[in-house]
């Protein structure tokens, strides 16, 4: 977030730009990418069976003796001082164990906040957990009760008697606006970057735009709530979470609490989506210190309410974008810039206006994001944070210049498609929007879109087409480390900590090893879900699969030369080096001359060896500095909206991918949709309401916040390019997150084809459409 | 939750009997009551289940439909004899929840359930004259997107949530109550009070009375009706606005019109003056643009909430234009 | 709290537990009982993945009292495989429709009694039957296609 940092990643930028491509990862492609294997084949979930049972444990259903049951007390104010918190009566009540508060919970440091200069931190709110007497968001936990059973627990929390000392919050955006604060940096960015005279560029502009588009705070709503069983052996810990970053939240219990990293165990095999919501908040950290203090197993699972005021969302945003274009629609300035809360204490900037950084071509730029300090439960990363809502604004910016100009809002886009970074002329490592533009135009029948506004009808509902490009950066993590271990029957292990929220990590990677290691399917078993395996980094960023993707091909490379040693002089591979041989058919095979081949069973068995075992670390992912990589989406849409009314419903969608290759087409297919369908939700209906006269949400439920349910969703059609990126391990980038983005842009680009209305606000509910016009 | 006792009444004098008693409350499927004690707005002592009785849907004498109190939401939807004579209470209940909570919720239930006002839900932090008489409001000016643009007070602005009611209003139906002084019938769009400066007296049942049935009128002959809802998801969400309207039409004008809105107002909105402006005159849009102005004269709608006067004009003049065009 | 025993019919056995005043019947399967595979997901009505059978007939046991099931038949979806699983799991594994798996226990209960009441159900009515039943991770899709699958006879025929 410095201008230290600013400084550092330039260099990096500029260094890594002189080296030839040949000494980074991906310089070379990978082998594997274009083999038809067991990647690209349709492998069902590894762990369906133990789903489909309803046998799957999750963190808050593993079975221990003697365990008991905490409930919450979250603060019904946004700032003050605790003047009274009279906890006899919950003590006395039938059951109760412990109240812990302030007053007795144990002294414990600040957790490091997750973040670009901090890559093993974890959290995801920097504030004090239950160590003083200050209130500094509605919802913030004043005390845990411990009981016997849940019923007890929550009977007795209901006993607690709180006074508070109110003080003034900060509740209100607008009246934040001019305390704004600009960072120097988003993420790996700077912040403010421009290039010529954007506004100049602007007012002279043949044809331009220049609107506020908002959207509301998003709740990530996975459907398991946020539950832990922690427990304690001495000084051992065991913490059963629902995580998406189980050897980090390992390491955050052990520097907090004390103890040896090898002292604290985080297991987490099955996480019911997470969506950026499972990381590191206070429950963990409460759970376990109150497992210490009555020194047996606790339950902690937050109720739908307390997920809602004790785990961040996503911002709310006010995002300006402004575009001008000379006659022939060539954009001559592309500004977006705007506001979005991100309190000190919170990790994640919403970084809307990163992903129109490399969309288009334009002569000149203005970009640059404010963050607001408001008193709220720290605001995080959700799906696709910021370009889910930025695409929203650009999107639909691109779309108003092109009716303002008459011009196909698909040729619009294709005009203005880049060549290499519009910012940096850093080249794509391999970028087909323009070809997933085509492609789609033609699979959803775009030639049927009237280009005037409120000429298709079917009774009483207005038909309408719109389209919005999307897109998501490649990210890969450093530093994720993973074993294999090979037995003399053939069979091979692959360990890493890694977490699977429901993409199906297990089962592409057990793809993967059998394609890199040269066995069957069933030859492979893939671990992950536990901290004393060696340590991944978070899944986050859509950057799991390509980062275990690195580590396996760096383990690999690393047990040929082991196999090689071990082989010896009597192997018919003897005197070959690891560049010359493949792992191929269960053994390694000499890439010139195939007949000297010796199987991994063979090898073991000659040097007596029941087994070996490599751990390795995928190589920093320094292609990010070499090249541009990034995923697209063209996304079309088709909407009915009452006239009458103003319902609307969305009845036709295409999302068209340019993301690499596709490791399993079935999971890939879910995977892309349900990022779709959550960016259907935040155009129909999701919003959070904050009411910023108390700065408390008032819609803390599933009954009140949106999601879309069965019959809001209509047919949606997936499909992709299939290019891999000859830049990437397996040619593949992550496909978590950029499903959602550009959907919402696309719906509200169809409802103004149906309507004429230019809907600028999220959500794009009725009332949004139908106004209030006098009785 | 706070502990409670829990005991089934076998029969509607023993359920009444119980229900006089302070601390106890009635359960039907508790899809509400359930949810709102584990939010703590309700502290019953005892809930008496009274879901073991009053379980059958009868033809009276009279030709109409005697629905128990016990029924399920499902049951009645799906009853043979409502679909045929009462489309628009089977698209009402339809349209109502998910499947598994009209499974669960009874029609005396349905027509009891409490608002779903979100500062009524937050006993923790908002303040609310329904829960705590005299506290204050703090929904007005708040988020007001589901609440009253008729007949609200300075107290509540909340609204009554179901779409089975709205249903029943616009069907005439007559509420069976018993009670201590014994058996009375009332008219279901009379039972739902105006909130006034009492919004947490919420209906007319008196104490140790409970909601033993629904009467439904026979269906006239000729009659068309329907139910519509607006809401922001397609399903599985309460109503913005709905309308139910069940309307004959001779020679071109209204014989009968019975129109009620839901979503807008404290209780099952029957449109008393837009129906007798309309009776017996011309079935046309003209007239029923005038009647529904009128209805609405005295709508004050707020910031958050304004859209709902044209939104409930605009769907029932929809619904009213699509029955006549049945009819012609 | 007072406890008092339920007896019951559980997936088939016959069942007697404690229950506390006031406690749900999900709490009191999950936790009294140990079946874990109803899930909690919002304590409210709103979600759906607490679904369980009771006589046969989809309920929320969030919102169920757990007294009120006594001398009824419950049905969970760890009920539902034999010594293999059912073609209705088997379906829903082939079409990747338990992405993360949490809501799938709920959907399946609602997706049983459906095919139980209905063996036949065109698009729509699986739609209606689970529209109840919120899922984040998969759009939906997988899971409406692996009930057709049963429907017209795709699986276990």
């Amino acid at each position: 977030m410095s201008r230290v940092q600013n400084t550092l990643i330039e260099s990096v930028r500029k260094v890594v730009g002189w080296v030839p491509e040949r000494w980074l990862p991906g310089g070379t492609p990978d082998p594997l990418i274009g083999r038809h294997g067991a990647v690209g084949t349709q492998l069902a979930q590894l762990d369906g069976p133990q789903k489909v049972r309803g046998a799957a444990r999750f963190a808050a259903e593993v079975p221990l003796e003697g365990l008991c049951y905490a409930a919450l007390v979250n603060s019904p104010v946004t700032r003050g001082r605790i003047t009274r918190l009279d906890t006899a009566a919950a003590e006395a009540a039938p059951g109760v164990l412990l109240v812990l508060t302030y007053r007795n919970m144990p002294r414990l440091g600040l957790v490091p906040l997750m973040g670009v200069t901090n890559l093993g931190a974890v959290g995801n709110s920097a504030l004090p957990i239950l160590q003083d007497d200050q209130i500094r968001y509605n919802g913030q936990v004043m005390a845990l009760v411990l009981a016997e059973t849940q019923q007890q627990a929550d009977h007795a929390a209901r006993l607690i008697d709180l006074s508070v000392d109110t003080a003034p919050a900060l509740s209100d955006f607008q009246a934040a606006k001019p305390e704004a604060r600009t960072p120097a940096s988003i993420l790996v960015e700077r912040n403010e970057q421009s290039a010529g005279d954007a506004e100049a560029a602007l007012r002279q502009a043949a044809f331009s735009t220049d609107a506020t588009y908002t959207t509301p705070g998003h709740n990530h709503a996975a459907i398991e709530l946020h539950g832990v069983t922690a427990h304690w052996t001495g000084n051992r810990l065991v913490l059963h979470d629902a995580t998406q970053a189980v050897a980090p939240t390992a390491a955050a219990l052990a520097k907090l609490f004390g103890l040896r990293r090898e002292d604290v165990r985080v297991l987490s095999p099955f996480v019911g989506g997470g969506f950026g919501a499972k990381g590191f908040w206070d429950h963990q950290v409460l759970a376990v210190a109150a497992a210490r203090m009555v020194d047996r197993p606790v339950r902690l699972m937050l109720s739908r309410e307390a997920v809602f005021r004790m785990v961040g969302g996503r911002s709310p945003t006010e995002q300006r974008v402004a575009i001008g274009a000379d006659a022939e629609g060539r954009f001559t300035a592309l500004i977006h810039t705007g506001y979005s809360v991100m309190p000190p204490y919170s990790a994640s900037p919403e970084q809307y206006t990163l992903g129109t950084r490399s969309l288009y071509r334009a002569q000149s730029y203005r970009f640059g994001q404010k963050h607001l300090d408001l008193d709220i439960v720290p605001n995080t990363f959700m799906r696709a944070p910021g370009e889910s809502v930025g695409s929203f604004a650009v999107e639909s910016a691109v779309d108003e210049l092109a009716h303002a100009m008459d011009i196909d809002p698909v040729e619009l886009r294709l005009r203005n498609e880049p060549e290499t970074h519009p910012l940096t002329g850093t080249p794509f490592s391999q970028r087909a929007l323009a070809t997933a533009w085509r492609q789609g135009a033609d699979r959803f029948g775009w030639d049927a879109r009237s280009t005037m506004p409120r000429a298709r009808r079917d009774g009483e509902w207005l038909l309408g087409m719109g389209c919005a490009a999307g897109n998501f950066p490649y990210v890969r993590m450093p530093s994720g480390a993973l074993r294999i271990r090979l037995t003399r029957d053939g069979q091979a292990t692959l360990s890493t900590s890694a977490q699977d929220m429901g993409m199906g990590t297990a089962t592409v990677q057990t793809q993967h090893a059998a394609d890199r290691l040269g066995l069957p399917l069933d030859a492979i078993t893939f671990e992950m879900g536990d901290s004393d395996l060696p340590a991944a980094p978070v899944a986050g960023g859509s950057s799991q699969t390509v980062s275990i993707a690195a580590a396996i091909a760096a383990a690999a490379s690393k047990l040929t030369v082991e196999l090689l040693r071990l082989a010896g002089n009597a192997s018919p591979l003897a005197g070959l080096r690891a560049g010359e041989v493949r792992l191929a058919e269960g053994g390694l095979v000499c890439i010139e001359d195939p007949t000297r081949r010796e199987t991994y069973g063979d090898i073991l068995t000659r040097a007596g060896r029941d087994e070996i075992s490599v751990t390795e670390t995928g190589a920093p992912p320094l292609e990010i500095f070499k090249y541009a990589m990034l995923s697209h989406s063209a996304n079309f849409c088709e909407v009915r909206v009452s006239d009458v009314t103003g319902e609307l419903r969305v009845t036709r969608l295409l999302g068209v991918f340019d993301v690499g290759t596709i490791l399993n087409p079935r999971m890939a297919v879910s995977q892309l949709r349900g990022g779709m369908i959550m960016g259907l939700g935040m155009a129909l209906s999701e919003e959070v309401l904050f009411d910023e006269r108390s700065g408390r949400i008032m819609n803390p439920g599933l009954a009140d916040y949106h999601i879309p349910a069965h019959l809001d969703v209509p047919e949606i059609d997936v499909t992709w390019t299939g290019i891999p990126d000859p830049r990437s391990p397996l040619g593949a980038r992550g496909i978590g997150e950029i499903g959602i983005t550009g959907v919402a842009a696309a719906i509200a680009n169809a409802v103004f084809n149906a309507t004429g209305k230019r809907l600028r606000d999220l959500p794009l509910t009725l009332d949004r459409l139908i106004g209030a016009e006098g009785a | 939750m706070n502990p409670f006792t829990y005991r089934r009444a076998t029969t509607a004098p023993e359920a009444a009997a119980a229900a006089a008693l302070p601390g106890h409350r009635l359960l039907g499927g508790g899809t509400n009551l359930v949810d709102l004690m584990r939010k703590g707005v309700e502290h019953p002592e005892t809930l008496i289940d009274v879901t073991g009785f009053s379980q059958q849907i009868e033809l009276t004498p009279g030709g109409g439909l005697l629905i128990g109190g016990a029924v399920r939401n499902s049951a009645l939807a799906a009853h043979p004899q409502v679909r045929r004579d009462y489309p628009l209470l089977s698209r009402a209940v339809l349209t109502g929840a998910s499947a598994q909570i009209r499974n669960m919720a009874t029609v005396a239930g349905n027509v009891m359930q409490r608002t779903r006002c979100t500062y009524f839900a937050d006993p923790a932090a908002s303040r609310c004259n329904k829960r705590v008489p005299g506290s204050g409001c703090d929904a007005q000016g708040g988020f007001t997107r589901y609440h009253a643009i008729l007949g609200g007070s300075s107290a509540c602005i909340a609204t009554h949530p179901s779409d089975m009611c709205v249903a029943l209003a616009a069907l005439d139906a007559t509420l069976h109550l018993l009670g201590p002084d014994g058996p009375r019938a009332l008219p279901l769009s009379e039972f739902h009070r105006l909130p006034g400066d009492t919004p947490h007296l919420e209906t007319e049942l008196r104490p140790g009375e409970i909601i033993t049935g629904v009467e439904l009128p026979p269906p006239l002959p000729a009659m068309r009706s329907a139910y519509r809802k607006v809401r922001d998801r397609a399903s599985y969400a309460f109503a913005l606005v709905s309308v139910g309207a069940c309307i004959t039409v001779e020679n071109g004008h209204f014989a009968e019109i019975r129109l009620a809105f839901g979503g807008i107002a404290h209780r099952p909105w029957r449109a008393t003056r837009a129906e007798a402006a309309l009776r017996s005159g011309p079935a046309t849009p003209e007239a029923v643009e005038a009647a529904l102005k009128l209805e609405f004269a005295e709508a004050r709608p707020l910031d958050g909430n304004a859209f709902k006067l044209p939104l409930a004009r605009r769907s029932a003049a929809a619904l009213l234009a699509q029955l006549i065009g049945e009819t012609a | 709290m007072a406890m008092k025993p339920v007896t019951f019919t559980l997936n088939g056995l016959a069942k007697a537990a404690f229950t506390e005043d006031g406690q749900n019947l999900l709490d009191f399967l999950r936790r009294g009982v140990g079946d874990m595979a109803p899930k909690y997901g919002c304590g409210q009505g709103g979600c759906g993945a607490c679904t369980v059978l009771l006589d046969g007939v989809p309920h929320l046991s969030c919102l169920t009292l757990a007294e009120t099931v006594e001398g009824r038949r419950v049905d969970t979806a760890s009920g539902l495989a034999g010594a293999t699983i059912s073609p209705l799991q088997e379906a829903f594994m082939d079409r990747f429709a338990a992405q993360c798996g949490y809501c799938t226990p709920g959907m399946l209960m609602a997706a049983t009694a459906l095919l139980a009441k209905n063996p036949r159900p065109n698009r729509d009515e699986v739609i209606e039957a689970i529209s109840g039943n919120i899922c984040r991770c998969t759009g939906y899709e997988p899971i409406i296609a692996a009930i057709l699958d049963v429907a017209e006879g795709r699986v276990g025929a």
